[in-house]
């Protein structure tokens, strides 16, 4: 038996170097490039979806499922520019006001009812009635009139202008036919979906897999790939075991994992750019240590961004300059990264009143050491990681940071109720800049998103500059001035913006990378002829 | 029969008592019953969604006023839904419970069937150079942790030679097979969780039965039986085993919770849709309606196997029957 069990693992040792040859096998030159139907796409999820209902669902997973089944009015070019999708235009009226949506007039249900404006104030009911449990309808009850002039005509009017509206319409639109009359929150529709995609719901088993299909009568034409299976595999290493098997055709690994085991790699392409988040320490702008801009402009300062990138995102990340990810064209390029100058850091210390007196290696100020703790959530390494690296950073000017971590509920609460002095977390934002929850200093309140109180009554203005204006030339310029702004009185430490890591399988032909990541044309995506398999998911 | 009908009936206090306990358990974690509803930290979800899904759920009444509106409601048979996706406790369960029975059941008679026949041969070897070899063996399958087995089990059969796939229950393309092939399918894919299980629990089994022989082997019958002159074998598997088998029933029997329990961690890294990953990520997303029936599901298990070790144990034993 121990023969045996030693037998085995020898082999596993030896057996690493049987790399096989796909390297040349998927050369897009050696083969006939002309989309062909046929053929599947999978992909991995760590978790399972809650609700194939746009209006519900809160979570990634769902949400990724009801972009292939369902469409917006408008959404989201590759360049990010706002473009119609079940709208065919739209016109802003009324100074802003009103916002008319002239819809595709072919466009069909999955099960062959034909869309109309119905469907949409239907959808807009649904968002702002007191019982759904949507957690989206605030963007909505700013609408006092909605109405539909005809079939296919949709007109909403908004007590002052609002232009994040624009991208609240790419929120997906339900089905009145099927949802009348039933209750939205529980009917069995949120499990078997009837949309307007590229993609129509075929089967959901709870923690193993949701199948689609392609849509014949989809109004931009079939998508090619014939399926689109999604696999819940909740372990982030056998996911990448499932992809050395060649089983899936994409997913998101792990720095380390993008980094490392190069022949896994063999058949995909590796894509990354900066994702729509950021990392960042808070200062609770409350407390005294931080109510002066000049400490809180030193801490960030003679943090080692560097460091960090290198050392936790393993070189899969770009430094943040303030509240908006280079991707977006919000960002203030103008806006440099906050210089690692430990010098400068000292001297805007030394003017604050910070001096070693007592030669300890240690800042104080009369009598008492500059001393702070950093909060942070339990369960994420990075974070963990990050706050030593922060707290050594900090340690050679002479700061001791105390890092505190707790459980997320806790930490929730703290943030509430504003019991804290510094806490390092990240936002994942939306593609709009608008960021009137977490920059606005009507949003201070218990349990709302600027819990550092951050109150710059310029900023005030121009977020709400940047709401009432449609012209994206005009918003450009008002956010890049937020963003310069923000960054300099520093509510934050900006600290980086990770990469988004997707592989996708060499076979996929028409995969683009763009300001909009790479998913943006999935429904073109296709397999040449020549790389179809028969039994393609039989292993 | 009387027997078994009272042990069942004692089975109702005590699942009131062990939910008791788990509300509280959920009362004194951070954040209460309701910390699954204030998880949120995103700029699109306002507070007063937050608080209407309290008032929805209840969670913004006293903890007791909570307890006794779930106990009023579990009186009807209704255990509430998933804060997750609506979706009602009980179907949920439903679907994977028989999966994970599945596999622990499997998993019992696997380890059954190798450690009878390794402790039987241990024992009749002792402390030979194969009794050595099967201690160090069982003995690392115990120790190792179950995870990294898991991963290089799946690395070794399932990429290097690529005899089995690597997770799930069963194919993506399982409708398409005919039904012969689907068994085949599905027996493919518990093949690797069934080797890590059996594994884990091997060692313990195996030395209990080790044990138990020596044990028997010295008894005055033993040697009566050899000096009447009966054939070596029938000493061993009638009169020996007989005896021996006794403690294993049991401890085979309190061996189902440990399974039940241990798929957590498996079964979220096969993939598997069982009980175990359900219970995991309802503590982890603390869906408190979930976690209440899923732990009290799992205290009710570990009662069955007991009684039905102690029923195993009558049948095996005439002398426990009589009494």
């Amino acid at each position: 038996m121990p023969l045996a069990g030693a037998q085995i693992l020898f082999f596993l040792l030896t057996a690493c170097s049987s790399v096989s040859q796909t390297k040349d096998k998927y050369d897009p030159t050696k083969v006939d490039l002309t989309p062909v139907n046929g053929g599947s796409y999978v992909e991995a999820s760590i978790s399972d979806a809650s609700y194939l209902n746009p209006i519900l669902a809160k979570d990634s997973a769902s949400s990724e499922i009801n972009n292939l089944v369902f469409n917006g009015l408008l959404k989201f070019d590759k360049s990010l520019q706002i473009t119609g999708d079940l709208a065919e235009s739209w016109d802003v009226s009324h100074q802003g006001k009103t916002i008319t949506f002239h819809l595709r007039k072919n466009v069909q249900w999955h099960d062959g009812v034909p869309f109309t404006s119905a469907d949409v104030l239907f959808t807009y009911h649904m968002l702002i009635a007191t019982h759904t449990q949507t957690a989206f309808g605030e963007d909505y009850k700013l609408i006092t009139k909605a109405e539909t002039p005809d079939p296919f005509t949709f007109r909403v009017t908004y007590g002052e202008p609002f232009a994040p509206a624009l991208e609240s319409w790419g929120m997906g639109i339900i089905p009145k036919h099927i949802y009348e009359g039933h209750d939205i929150n529980t009917f069995k529709a949120n499990r078997q979906p009837i949309g307007t995609g590229p993609f129509v719901f075929k089967e959901w088993i709870p923690d193993e897999k949701i199948v689609l299909t392609a849509n014949p009568h989809y109004f931009r034409g079939r998508p090619p790939l014939n399926r689109y299976i999604y696999r819940i595999v909740p372990d982030m290493s056998v996911q990448f075991l499932e992809l050395r098997q060649g089983s899936l055709g994409g997913m998101s690994p792990t720095p380390d994992q993008f980094n490392g085991y190069p022949e896994f790699f063999d058949s995909y392409n590796k894509f990354h750019y900066p994702a729509f988040r950021y990392d960042y320490v808070a200062f609770n702008l409350t407390h005294s240590l931080f109510s002066d801009i000049r400490v809180r402009q030193a801490i960030s300062e003679s943090i080692n961004r560097q460091e960090i990138i290198d050392g936790v995102y393993q070189g899969l990340a770009v430094p943040a300059t303030g509240p908006f990810p280079p991707t977006s064209w919000a960002y203030n390029p103008n806006v440099k990264v906050p210089a690692y100058d430990l010098e400068a850091a000292k001297n805007k210390l030394a003017a604050a009143g910070w001096i070693d007196h007592d030669g300890d290696g240690l800042l104080d100020k009369n009598g008492k050491i500059f001393e702070f703790t950093l909060t942070t959530n339990q369960g994420n390494k990075v974070r963990e990681s990050m706050s030593q690296i922060i707290q050594n950073s900090l340690r050679r000017i002479g700061i001791k940071m105390d890092i505190r971590i707790v459980e997320w509920s806790v930490f929730l609460k703290y943030m509430e109720e504003k019991q804290f002095e510094a806490v390092l977390l990240g936002w994942n934002l939306a593609r709009d800049p608008d960021c009137h929850a977490i920059w606005h200093s009507s949003n201070i309140g218990k349990g709302q998103y600027n819990f550092v109180t951050y109150k710059n009554t310029e900023v005030d203005q121009l977020i709400e500059e940047g709401r009432h204006t449609f012209d994206r030339e005009k918003r450009k310029n008002i956010y890049q001035k937020i963003h310069a702004l923000i960054a300099n009185d520093t509510p934050y430490a900006f600290l980086v913006v990770p990469e988004s890591l997707p592989v996708v399988h060499k076979k996929y032909i028409g995969v683009e990378q763009a300001p909009a990541g790479i998913g943006w044309n999935f429904e073109e995506w296709f397999i040449p002829k020549a790389w179809q398999t028969k039994n393609e998911l039989r292993s | 029969m009387n027997y078994v009908l009272k042990r069942l009936l004692m089975i109702i206090p005590m699942l009131m008592g062990i939910s008791f306990l788990t509300y509280l358990t959920i009362c004194l974690a951070p954040g209460g019953p309701a910390a699954g509803i204030m998880q949120d930290f995103n700029p699109k979800v306002s507070s007063e969604y937050k608080q209407k899904q309290l008032e929805h759920f209840h969670f913004d009444k006293p903890y007791h006023v909570q307890y006794f509106l779930w106990v009023k409601r579990i009186v009807k048979l209704d255990f509430g839904e998933s804060y997750k996706d609506n979706q009602p406790v009980l179907k949920k369960i439903a679907s994977r419970l028989p999966k994970t029975l599945l596999l622990a059941s499997l998993s019992l008679i696997l380890t059954f069937l190798l450690a009878v026949p390794l402790g039987i041969f241990s024992a009749l070897k002792q402390n030979s150079f194969w009794d050595r070899a099967i201690t160090a063996f069982v003995f690392i399958g115990f120790s190792v942790p179950v995870y990294w087995v898991a991963l290089l089990l799946m690395i070794g059969f399932g990429i290097h030679l690529g005899w089995v796939p690597v997770t799930g229950f069963r194919s993506i393309m399982a409708d398409e097979m005919t039904r012969f092939e689907q068994i085949l399918d599905i027996a493919r894919h518990l093949a690797l969780p069934l080797i890590v299980t059996s594994l884990t629990s091997l060692a313990g089994l195996s030395r209990y039965m080790r044990n138990g022989m020596l044990e028997v082997i010295q008894q005055d019958y033993i040697r009566t039986a050899r000096a009447k002159g009966l054939p070596e074998n029938k000493i061993i598997f009638k009169h020996a085993l007989r005896n021996t088998l006794l403690p294993v029933i049991t401890i085979l029997g309190l061996s189902l919770p440990d399974l039940i329990s241990s798929s957590v961690i498996f079964e979220t890294i096969f993939s598997y849709p069982g009980l175990g990953r359900l219970t995991y990520e309802a503590a982890m997303s603390r869906d408190t309606f979930l976690i209440m029936p899923t732990v009290a599901l799992g205290a009710f298990l570990t009662l069955l196997g007991n009684l039905l070790a102690d029923v195993c144990y009558a049948l095996a034993d005439p002398r426990i029957r009589v009494r």
